[in-house]
């Protein structure tokens, strides 16, 4: 079944057979899945296949029927995306959640605004809009996104590619253990796509694990270490861009070959 | 085999220590500058979408002083400020609301009925003025739930749901009251302490106007500098991108309404000082008058772009219109003609701005 069982290293996050059904349709049907530090895990699948609900349970958009989800060793669980997020784990959604009027500052730090010291801070809940501003230009550089210096410039002013770079700083920056990133190349087109694939490798090169969900099978072995396969709400395999090819891929996505 | 290695694997942009690193992203910034003249004007006034309505208002304000000296006059100014203060009151809370995407038809009907409960108590029940008020302000913050609740419970359209406690408020401020006016002059001074004069370098302003000029400035800061203010706009602008981002939208939401109904209530403070009147039957087009000043001050009906620095500036250029087309001596008719013509043209040219979105 799976190829990984041998290593030694502890996964920072596991899921161990999750089943979550809507009604008589069986989404996942015993679903595993292992994520180790350092490293990009690609999903793949088929329409269908449960990778969508897959990764909804492990950032609590959905909450399993069955099964364990561990991170780093402790087992959690998640009843709303907040909980995900508080225990570490960011999703950057396909639809990304930013909001276009408010400046790239701002979205990164929307929903945890730094507040200012003191009283203004804790009663007025007054933020520190210099503080922000420093520290997303610092995130920005750290994640080599340096045509966004300009911090102040709505989010709406920005070309898709740079839309995807401030979600996906916003969800690096803070402290995070997990980067979920659900179809970030979908809407773009190559040179902006190929910009997003660096980002995946700074998050990498920062050692956050990031789980890259994508139909895009280039991309999928250009970035990813290992890629899970899931197919009929179960994993079908665990494959590596070096011992497969993308046609193997497809054959076991499609169940014409199992591993 | 599994790649659970932390190495990083070679990577095309590395850069010297201390430099900062240089990605493919840099190439992405020669979209920003593909720009026409006019894109650059529509980019601005994007971004600060109360010049246009401060263009209207300086030109407003030099033709009609050239059409009539009397115009300018010290007088004719305070008066019209006078004129402003309660519909440029109601036009904070509308702009709270609609910066969230809403609308608010009720804001006049909670002003008025808050202005009646608080006159009705402390003159015929007796009770101490600022209980009245107190009273006034708990209609105020009472609509405001109601309303709120409407929207984020029942997820009725805010345009719905207020043109239904429109209807509600004004049969309710009819009923209590009798369809009775209470006079000034049978009110405590407390009451109509906001349509007092203070004289101030030759202008006369009153308490009711410099209340809603600090209003202003208390919305400006509490949008622009704190979390909550953030919120609001990231609400209007998208919901659902608001939600992901861990804002608790209905929270937000109703707290907006509370915040509309609380300044609505010292909206209906001002109106018994500037009528020296509790009247059940003021302010029947204050609901439109405001969403009017609201437009035109440069804020987007669909929500999460605006300022309430641009509504008082909506809500001064309507006064100016007004009071300017009837010192030229013209209908009243024109006035709403002109009024009809500026939202249309201020709306027009919203829609023109927000064509920067790609």
């Amino acid at each position: 079944m799976t190829i990984d069982t041998t290593t030694e290293r502890e996964p920072i996050l596991r899921a161990r057979r999750l089943v979550k059904t809507f009604g008589r349709v069986v989404g996942l049907d015993g679903a595993s899945l292992e994520l180790y530090p350092g490293e990009v895990l690609a999903v793949i699948g088929d329409n269908g296949a449960g990778k969508s609900t897959l990764i909804k349970c492990l950032t609590g958009a959905e909450v399993p029927d069955e099964g364990e989800i561990w991170l780093e060793g402790k087992p959690v669980s998640f009843k709303r995306p907040q909980d995900a997020r508080d225990a570490g784990i960011e999703t950057v959604y396909q639809n990304l959640a930013v909001s276009p009027a408010l400046d790239v500052a701002s979205n990164l730090f929307l929903g945890r605004e730094l507040r200012k010291k003191g009283v203004l801070g804790s009663v007025f809940r007054v933020v520190d809009q210099k503080g922000m501003r420093q520290r997303a230009r610092d995130e920005l550089r750290a994640l080599g996104i340096s045509t966004l210096q300009d911090v102040t410039v709505p989010v709406e002013n920005l070309s898709g590619g740079q839309r995807q770079a401030v979600a996906v700083a916003r969800a690096a920056a803070f402290g995070s253990r997990v980067v979920v990133l659900d179809e970030p190349t979908a809407a773009l087109g190559v040179r902006e796509s190929n910009q997003v694939l660096e980002l995946i490798r700074q998050l990498r090169e920062r050692g956050i694990p990031v789980i890259l969900i994508s139909h895009n099978m280039p991309h999928v072995f250009d970035v990813a270490d290992r890629i899970h396969v899931q197919r009929l709400g179960k994993r079908a395999a665990t494959i590596t861009p070096e011992t497969h090819s993308m046609t193997d891929a497809v054959a076991i996505m499609t169940g014409a070959a199992t591993e | 085999m599994s790649h659970t290695t932390a190495s990083p694997s070679p990577s095309a942009n590395r850069t010297p220590e201390g430099e900062p690193p240089t990605s493919a992203l840099d190439l992405a910034e020669e979209f920003l500058d593909r720009t026409t003249p006019l894109s650059r004007i529509r980019s601005i006034l994007h971004r600060y979408p109360a010049i246009s309505p401060a263009i209207v208002l300086v030109l407003a304000i030099v033709v009609f002083g050239l059409l009539n000296e009397r115009f300018l006059n010290p007088a004719n100014l305070s008066l019209i400020t006078q004129q402003v203060a309660v519909v440029g009151t109601l036009a904070i809370a509308q702009t709270l609301i609609i910066l969230t995407a809403g609308i608010d038809l009720s804001v006049g009907a909670v002003m008025v009925l808050s202005s009646m409960v608080t006159a009705q108590a402390t003159v015929h029940l007796g009770i101490p003025a600022v209980v009245g008020l107190l009273l006034g302000l708990l209609v105020g913050l009472g609509a405001g739930a109601l309303n709120g609740v409407l929207v984020t419970r029942l997820k009725l359209p805010p345009f719905i749901v207020t043109l239904g406690t429109l209807n509600i408020f004004i049969a309710l401020t009819l009923l209590y009251s009798s369809g009775a006016t209470v006079r000034g002059g049978e009110m405590p001074d407390l009451l109509t302490w906001t349509g007092s004069v203070i004289p101030l370098g030759g202008v006369n302003i009153t308490v009711g106007v410099l209340m809603m000029l600090v209003l202003y400035v208390v919305l400006a800061l509490i949008l622009q500098k704190t979390a909550w203010g953030r919120h609001v706009y990231a609400v209007g602008d998208d919901p659902e991108a608001a939600r992901l981002a861990g804002i608790r939208v209905n929270r937000v939401l109703m707290s907006v309404y509370l915040a509309a109904g609380a300044i609505l209530a010292i909206g209906a403070w001002i109106q018994i000082g500037r009528t020296n009147a509790a009247s059940p039957n003021a302010g029947a087009d204050l609901n439109l008058d405001s969403i009017t000043a609201v437009v035109i001050g440069g804020t987007s009906l669909f929500g999460g772009r605006g300022t309430v620095w641009g509504t008082l500036l909506g809500a001064l250029i309507v006064g100016v219109f007004r009071n300017g087309l009837s010192l030229a001596g013209l209908d009243v008719l024109w006035q709403t003609f002109a009024v009809g013509v500026l939202i249309v043209v201020a709306v027009s040219v919203d829609q023109w701005i927000r064509k920067v979105r790609k």
